[in-house]
């Protein structure tokens, strides 16, 4: 692929502009992700938390073009990687890309690995992939890469199959297949979700310390506001396909701006704290066919909604330095007013 | 593994016992007997008929003549053909090598109909390649094997004349030489034909909705995320997973491999098991057909096993002890 060198060291690696996914639900495509804008600059680690169906996820089959076919598809917006259009691509040019310089890791480690095939073979897929490597090579490359997971044994492990492993030990293997190529930018889908608590702290620890070695970006997704905390430089917030609120990780914790986020970390229960009843937001998010077509989409569920929250949509626009909100309660908000900056 | 096998095989001899019962008794209850089926009993001696059945045995207690008959079967004498004067192992043993051909050809002919046609409908499924597909299969199990094997008769042998209608062999043709070959091959290649597409429907279908559920699997998104070319994924990870239904199937085809086709064996007057089996109900030629009988049921038991075996091989999950 045609690298373009980048001007300078903060250069975004990934940049999504407006980009739009949407989803047929009986012949009618909805938007799942709807005008999203970020970035994510080398060797950082971006958290994305929403609750359940916020299309965090969405967004990010969207980056690595693996949404499903037929039923989901990006409609609008740009996804640029490294100076390449990723949104243009055909199969054949993306899974050029995909396991290389983007990897991905998922949220279910116990279904993600094919059950019929050795975990040597589905490690070494990807190294055939990518690279022109020899079958003694890939071997003694899957062994090394297993042992950089953390996996004991793993001249046994890597004739061994899927169902003999752990779940933490698959999510381990799952982690050196997606690091296998030293990608650029590791999509970690909750990854932690499904694993109990002791090996949640030791994925993580593992996540962390490959992104230091490897100098990769991570794009984490979780709901998990304590592991935001634990691993991320920068935070997105999102709800209802679109960005609440962009900020560093401190003032995530300090200075929250958007309604929506606030009552997220209200409803984390403090530890000092004796309360009968768990604070929750009341409501779910709305099913992409009942998505309010203006306004804030968090409106209805928001104790601090306004009468225009229902009628003018919120700007995701600066508010301080580095920290983006989209909410009118903030001036920056509001919309643009015809003459254009 | 060996372990497993030789334990399912001791196994299998009550149950084998239990059937040699019932195929037995079943076949007492049917009307007439060997001897009725032999001579007109209405324009009979009723003396030279008592002298006859005394002679056969019929008319012992049926215990005893069941312990007489199987006393030769443990021994694999399952006695002498009625009709045929000659013993039932003997017959079976002329017969069984054409039912084998036939049935392999047949096998074949289904698997690799059903994998080629499986695979594309399970890849390309709801295309119009997957719906053409869809129909030919439907239209082949539809029709009736009698109906199929008659219309090919009538199209291929008698109107164009490719190749002949009936037998397992040229008349005058001498064993061992080419000629003798391909005479075989040209009386095998219809019925085999027919027997063939008629049973891929199953296959392909199974296939095919086997291969659209495992596409959908996580771990096909994986194989996505790690490059994995679109015909890799479907030719490697999805078909690996998708033929493990299918290739247990081919232990239970082992039942049907020696038992012959009864019906398309008969309408091509193929001298295979299914149409000796067919003689030998129609001339109450008892021995054949409880021995037909028992050793089908002792292959789909053997296929039973094969079936679990393949099981083991093909599904690393699988391991048996």
């Amino acid at each position: 692929m045609s690298t373009n060198p980048r001007q300078h060291k903060d250069a975004p690696l990934l940049e999504v502009n407006n980009l739009e996914t949407a989803f047929s639900i009986d012949g009618t495509f909805y938007n799942a992700v709807d005008n999203v804008s970020f970035r994510v600059k080398p060797r950082q680690i971006v958290g994305i938390v929403g609750e359940s169906g916020c299309g965090k996820s969405v967004m990010s089959l969207s980056v690595m073009k693996l949404l499903p076919k037929g039923i989901g598809q990006i409609r609008n917006g740009e996804i640029i990687f490294d100076g390449v259009h990723l949104e243009k691509m055909t199969d054949s040019e993306i899974n050029k890309i995909r396991g290389k310089d983007i990897a991905m890791i998922f949220q279910e480690p116990m279904t993600s690995l094919n059950p019929v095939f050795s975990i040597g073979f589905q490690l070494q897929e990807v190294l055939f992939n990518h690279m022109k490597i020899s079958k003694r090579e890939a071997r003694l490359k899957s062994i090394a890469l297993l042992k950089s997971v953390g996996i004991s044994r793993p001249e046994k492990i890597v004739d061994e199959y899927p169902h003999q492993l752990s779940g933490g030990m698959r999510q381990r293997v799952m982690i050196a297949i997606a690091i296998a190529c030293q990608p650029k930018l590791l999509i970690a889908d909750e990854p932690t979700t499904a694993l109990d608590v002791t090996v949640q702290a030791q994925i993580l620890e593992l996540l962390k310390e490959i992104q230091e070695v490897n100098d990769m970006s991570v794009i984490l997704i979780t709901h998990d506001l304590g592991v935001v905390a634990e691993m991320c430089d920068e935070v997105i917030v999102m709800y209802a396909g679109k960005i609440a609120e962009r900020t560093d990780v401190d003032s995530l914790f300090h200075n929250l701006k958007h309604p929506y986020t606030q009552l997220l970390m209200g409803a984390i229960p403090k530890m000092d704290e004796e309360v009968e009843k768990l604070s929750t937001i009341k409501g779910i998010v709305p099913s992409l066919k009942n998505m309010p077509k203006t306004g804030c989409k968090f409106a209805a569920r928001c104790p601090k909604a306004m009468p225009e929250c229902l009628t003018v949509t919120p700007r995701l626009a600066e508010n301080e330095a580095g920290h983006e909100v989209a909410c009118l309660l903030y001036e920056t908000s509001q919309p643009k007013q015809e003459v254009n900056t | 593994m060996l372990q497993y096998t030789i334990r399912r095989l001791i196994g299998m001899i009550p149950i084998i016992f239990l059937i040699s019962v019932v195929v037995f008794t079943l076949a007492k209850l049917m009307p007439g007997d060997a001897l009725s089926g032999k001579i007109d009993p209405l324009n009979s001696d009723p003396e030279y008929i008592e002298e006859m059945r005394e002679k056969m045995g019929l008319n012992d207690p049926i215990p005893v003549q069941y312990v007489r008959w199987m006393s030769g079967v443990v021994q694999g004498d399952f006695g002498d053909s009625f009709i045929h004067k000659r013993p039932v192992m003997e017959l079976i043993g002329d017969r069984l090598p054409n039912t084998i051909i036939l049935g392999l050809s047949a096998l074949v002919i289904t698997y690799l109909l059903a994998f080629l046609m499986g695979r594309y409908s399970g890849r390309f499924a709801y295309s119009i390649g997957d719906y053409l597909i869809s129909a030919f299969n439907y239209l082949a199990l539809a029709i009736p094997s009698f109906v199929a094997a008659l219309v090919a008769i009538y199209v291929f042998a008698i109107n164009l004349g490719w190749v002949p209608a009936s037998g397992s062999i040229g008349s005058g043709v001498e064993a061992g030489t080419l000629e003798y070959y391909l005479s075989k091959a040209k009386h095998t290649v219809l019925p085999a034909i027919v027997l063939g597409a008629m049973a891929t429907a199953a296959y392909t279908q199974f296939l095919r909705n086997d291969m659209i559920e495992s596409s959908r699997k996580d771990y096909v998104r994986t194989a996505r995320a790690k490059g994995t070319k679109e015909s890799a994924i479907y030719n490697k990870h999805i078909l690996r997973n998708s033929i493990i239904p299918i290739v247990t199937l081919l232990g239970f085809d082992i039942a049907n491999l020696f038992g012959g086709a009864i019906i398309t064996e008969t309408i091509f007057t193929y001298p295979g098991i299914g149409y000796l089996f067919v003689e030998s109900v129609h001339a109450r030629d008892y021995s054949v057909m409880m021995a037909i009988t028992m050793m089908l049921t002792i292959l789909t038991l053997i296929g039973n096993l094969v079936a679990d075996l393949l099981y083991g091989l093909v599904d690393p999950r699988i391991r048996l002890s």
